[in-house]
């Protein structure tokens, strides 16, 4: 062992960066921050909403429009919305990762993943903000 | 990397095989793995119905008839029983995802993971017994009882 070392980076002459940002750091603290809150949001949302007082069954407009009536549900809403969309699209990314075996594949499958988390995003924020309970039929 | 669980080549099977599978401490096989591939199948059924139900709550922006007709088919015996099937689901991936993050970050969390799984899922059945009787009773009573 009096030799020093000279086989620096054996079989692997381009070495990248191990990590050039705590993206996947922040996603996996983010995943579990979220995720603790979304076991409220959304189990309480399954809850008044499929199984207590008759569920799914006395769901109809004027309910929706009883509930937005109220600040509180209105930020329920739009907490879960958008944590469940980006804990979910998060998760999708992962998947999409470990499972796309072309680089285009992989590609292609993340840009309709982003593109429809941003739809729903835009749409729900907008439908909860601009909710009219007197708008004609 | 990949979090893949892949066929691996036989070569390395007979690193696999032996003591260490049998002592327990092997991933490949154990509860502890299918009970993270039950967590990516009901993370995106439940990221995929979302889709839909912002989609159909969007009708509440179009009219009010728009929003009840498709809600109605919420109602259908069908989509009341797949409506079973997301809470089951999703109480499932929200239970999963404390025991992870209890694995992560409680000391004797990899300790316990796998006394944690029993307990999620005795939680699981003990909270989908009643809650499948409260979802499915009236749309039960309607088809066989002759409605109430």
């Amino acid at each position: 062992m009096s030799e020093s070392l000279t086989l620096d980076k054996p079989r692997s002459p381009r070495r990248p960066a191990a990590r050039r940002n705590n993206f996947e750091l922040y996603s996996w603290a983010f995943m579990r921050i979220s995720g603790l809150a979304l076991v409220i949001l959304v189990l309480g949302h399954l809850f008044i909403m499929n199984i207590l007082d008759g569920g799914v069954h006395r769901i109809n407009f004027a309910f929706v429009a009883g509930r937005w009536s109220s600040p509180f549900w209105q930020f329920w809403d739009l907490a879960m919305l958008w944590l469940a969309q980006l804990h979910g699209g998060n998760g999708l990314r992962t998947i999409i990762d470990d499972y796309a075996r072309k680089d285009t594949t992989r590609f292609w499958l993340k840009m309709l993943l982003y593109v429809a988390m941003a739809v729903i995003l835009v749409l729900g924020t907008l439908v909860i903000f601009t909710f009219d309970p007197n708008i004609t039929a | 990397m990949s979090t893949t669980a892949s066929t691996a080549p036989e070569a390395g099977a007979s690193d696999r095989a032996g003591a260490s599978r049998r002592s327990g401490t092997f991933y490949r096989g154990d509860p502890g793995m299918w009970s993270w591939v039950a967590h990516r199948v009901t993370g995106v059924l439940t990221f995929f119905f979302l889709f839909v139900h912002v989609l159909d709550t969007a009708l509440v922006r179009v009219s009010p008839n728009a929003y009840d007709e498709v809600i109605e088919t919420y109602k259908t015996p069908f989509v009341n029983l797949l409506e079973v099937g997301l809470v089951g689901a999703v109480l499932y991936h929200a239970l999963n995802g404390i025991r992870v993050i209890l694995v992560d970050f409680w000391e004797k969390g990899p300790k316990y993971q796998r006394p944690m799984l029993w307990t999620t899922l005795g939680i699981w059945v003990l909270v989908m017994i009643p809650g499948t009787y409260f979802m499915l009773a009236r749309t039960v009573s309607e088809m066989f009882g002759g409605g109430h």
